[in-house]
């Protein structure tokens, strides 16, 4: 599903490589946990992967795209193949909980009369069924963050991408959103989840892959454990 | 187009002070421009008013043959800058005197002989009414033998030239500091724009929206704020005018509003306005996003 080749990256602003040398391959069906200190080079891999960025030099493939080739059109058709979730949650303040969802569908051409049935069965996924016409600052940060998961979800793609989406979060509100990333891998979805939580890291028991100075130190899939 | 309707609607709302504040300021963009055009308009009017009144009057020699001067009407006609020409007799020219200059009536009641010489008035066409145009068709009638003297009131001439020159000087100047102005100022109610909606853009650009599906809500919302701007313009303009054609301070003339077109244009230039702003700001982040 997502396979990186000798893939580099550099900004034109730093003097270090944000990424070095990376290769891993990400099969279907996995959960990959990518770890590593701010600054580790987690933000610049998930970007390559919805392709907000392009690399430097190696090939990067997610879901049939080849991000280094992508034209600027095509961009939003593979952002339709991904969920994307981060640590702000990124939600429109003046629009429900079940606007917000639905405004994911509206964006890609989705037929207005199947979007109400969508929405609730994505909101009813993650246990927010009851806030649907609540705004998001009616809302706790776990509840914005199941907000913009079901956002994330109600295309179907195959890979969810998430940027510490426990980072804001208080202990309890992790396990639970941790719970529902795990329940939505458990469907067959792709599920790659950068984070600094080493707690969490240690309880999923999931494959990692560790980054320093963008660099991979350490990838728990390659002796065969956790990966799919 | 349902949704690009509702969509635009909801930028609208969301950003309700900028909302207000761009309308505001393409409608005081629209308003002096407006104002301006009025001035303009009525300021060019009004020289074309008195610009109807030059003229060239060639005092002809009494006792000249009627025929003579019926030939050198028709090659005076001829002249390129030449409108028309008209035979003032001593008689009508005694009759004008008397009924115009109130003044003289009695001096010009009892005369014996009459004083006035007969004349030719030659109306120049409206692109040749300044003193250049006026002094060579008068060089060329002195030409004629039986002219005796030939006048075309050289000093307001060229002092309406001058004034012509003023305010077209004037207009352009005072035209291009306004237009600056607005430019400046609707710029930065853009970039307020652009800040404030960034993220918006980027998470729709996240969740997979193609850049005229962003980019269309935005350019309907400009459009109908350039529109609103352009109708406020239009109405304080009218009030302006209705207050200032009311008092009139003795200007001794009727003053012209703006007809339906250049309303209309007025409204499609608001339009204009609001739609290049809101192209720029949305275009801006759509690149970097």
């Amino acid at each position: 599903m997502i396979r990186f080749t000798k893939v580099s990256k550099h900004y034109p602003t730093g003097t270090a490589p944000a990424l070095d040398d990376v290769t891993f391959h990400v099969a279907r069906g996995e959960f990959v946990f990518l770890t590593g200190h701010s600054g580790a080079g987690k933000s610049s891999l998930l970007k390559l992967m919805y392709g907000d960025e392009q690399p430097s030099s190696g090939d990067v493939r997610v879901s049939g795209f080849h991000i280094g080739a992508l034209k600027r059109d095509e961009v939003p058709r593979l952002r339709r193949r991904l969920g994307i979730v981060f640590q702000d949650f990124g939600l429109l303040e003046d629009r429900t909980a079940s606007e917000n969802v639905a405004f994911a569908l509206e964006v890609t051409g989705t037929r207005a009369d199947v979007i109400p049935a969508r929405v609730t069965k994505v909101l009813a996924q993650v246990g927010l069924l009851h806030k649907a016409e609540s705004f998001p600052r009616e809302l706790s940060g776990g509840e914005q963050q199941r907000v913009a998961i079901a956002r994330a979800l109600v295309n179907d793609p195959p890979i969810l991408l998430a940027d510490e989406p426990t980072g804001n979060l208080d202990e309890r509100a992790t396990r639970g959103v941790f719970q529902l990333l795990t329940d939505i891998n458990a469907l067959g979805t792709v599920v790659v989840m950068a984070t600094h939580d080493l707690d969490l890291v240690r309880f999923g028991g999931q494959r990692t892959l560790e980054l320093r100075d963008g660099r991979i130190v350490f990838d728990s899939g390659k002796d065969g454990e956790g990966s799919a | 187009m349902k949704l690009l309707w509702r969509e635009a609607m909801l930028a609208f709302k969301r950003t309700r002070t900028l909302s207000v504040l761009s309308i505001t300021t393409i409608a005081f963009a629209l308003f002096v421009s407006g104002l301006f055009g009025l001035v303009a308009l009525n300021l060019r009017s009004a020289l074309r008013n008195v610009a109807e009144r030059v003229e060239v009057v060639a005092f002809v020699f009494r006792g000249t043959p009627s025929q003579q001067l019926q030939v050198a009407s028709d090659d005076i006609s001829a002249f390129p800058e030449v409108l028309e020409v008209r035979y003032v007799s001593e008689e009508e020219a005694l009759t004008r005197a008397r009924r115009d200059l109130v003044e003289f009536q009695e001096a010009y009641q009892d005369l014996e002989i009459n004083p006035l010489p007969p004349s030719l008035e030659i109306r120049l066409r409206p692109e040749f009414r300044d003193a250049r145009h006026a002094g060579e068709v008068a060089e060329r009638l002195r030409g004629f033998e039986f002219v005796e003297d030939v006048r075309y009131g050289r000093d307001w001439v060229e002092r309406l030239d001058a004034l012509r020159q003023i305010a077209a000087f004037v207009g352009l100047a005072i035209g291009l500091a306004f237009a600056l102005v607005s430019i400046v100022i609707i710029g930065v109610t853009i970039r307020m724009t652009v800040l404030h909606r960034a993220r918006e853009i980027r998470i729709m650009r996240l969740v997979g929206a193609t850049d005229w599906f962003i980019r269309g809500p935005f350019l309907l919302e400009g459009i109908i704020k350039g529109l609103i701007g352009g109708v406020v313009a239009s109405i304080l303009c009218a009030a302006v005018f209705g207050a200032f054609a009311a008092g009139q301070f003795g200007l001794g003339m009727g003053l012209t509003f703006f007809g339906p077109l250049e309303v209309i244009a007025l409204l499609l230039f608001g339009m204009l306005l609001g739609l290049t702003g809101s192209l720029v700001s949305v275009g801006r982040h759509l690149k970097k996003v």
